[in-house]
């Protein structure tokens, strides 16, 4: 029994499920923002096992891409997260209903 | 057959790491999770050949942004209890149902047809070996337009957080001297 790309796949598509069954059912905003981080490393996950697959270096070089925005993205969240929290004193995005009408 | 062990113990741990972090009431369990998931995924990529990214994984992700992570949050605090329950009607049944059905067709995906590729060149015969030199080359010649543009986002990312954490309200004038 040897592994093929498709179990790798398939490890890469739950994990991304788990990702955002999390996004949509947890309210702490640092929970959803690990759940992105977790969709991010399951599509790392496809590009490294597509580029064995095919041969090609080009996979892990898209990985350090996406490593970087989501490096960005994790600096930028957390701020946004923190000047939230001073005001408001709470993680939780179900309170900031500010702009619903 | 080494790697078909080492797939089912790391499957194994990633997949109890994203539970942990989806489940747990506290956030730094949570945390620990993701932690778990990282390193697992840092050793799937060992196995395929991918030395470089999995270093840079350990180090950005498990070092640097779980580390920011947990400053996070204890500087927000964990004893703050998350309310359960839905305000949304049937909200839980419609995304446990989504995720059955998105976890059963990759499943389905993965063993009932033969998964493959069609690569656009003809492929190589042997996977690609992801030392530096080897990851470098690309990254530093064709996708080198890419890579100052990632650069260019990293610097606005950095000015960014500090603009956040700098300008407050009721104080900018101040500040802005």
């Amino acid at each position: 029994m040897t592994v093929t790309p498709g179990w790798y796949m398939t490890l890469a598509a739950v994990l991304f499920a788990i990702g955002l069954l999390g996004i949509l059912v947890r309210r702490n905003a640092l929970i959803m923002f690990m759940c992105v981080e977790l969709m991010l490393n399951a599509v790392n996950l496809t590009f490294v096992a597509a580029g064995r697959a095919l041969g090609l270096i080009d996979g892990q070089v898209s990985v350090f891409f996406v490593l970087v925005v989501a490096a960005a993205e994790v600096v930028i969240g957390l701020a946004i997260i923190v000047a939230v929290f001073r005001q408001r004193s709470s993680a939780s995005v179900d309170e900031l209903s500010g702009l619903s009408g | 057959m080494i790697e078909t062990i080492l797939f089912f113990v790391l499957a194994a741990t990633s997949l109890a790491g994203a539970i942990t972090v989806i489940a747990a009431r506290n956030p730094v369990h949570s945390a620990m999770g993701l932690l778990g998931t990282l390193f697992s995924l840092a050793v799937i990529y060992v196995v395929n050949l991918a030395h470089l990214v999995a270093a840079v994984q350990v180090i950005v992700y498990a070092g640097a942004v779980m580390t920011l992570f947990l400053f996070v949050i204890m500087l927000i605090g964990v004893d703050k209890a998350e309310e359960r329950d839905e305000t949304l009607p049937y909200q839980r049944q419609l995304v446990i149902g989504l995720a059955v059905i998105t976890c059963g067709l990759a499943i389905a995906l993965a063993t009932g047809s033969g998964f493959r590729w069609t690569p656009a060149a003809p492929a190589a015969a042997q996977a690609p070996n992801g030392t530096i030199e080897n990851v470098a080359e690309p990254l530093f010649g064709e996708w080198l337009l890419a890579f100052e543009a990632t650069a260019l986002l990293l610097t606005i990312a950095a000015a960014g957080a500090i603009a956040l954490a700098y300008f407050r309200r009721g104080a900018p004038e101040e500040v802005a001297e």
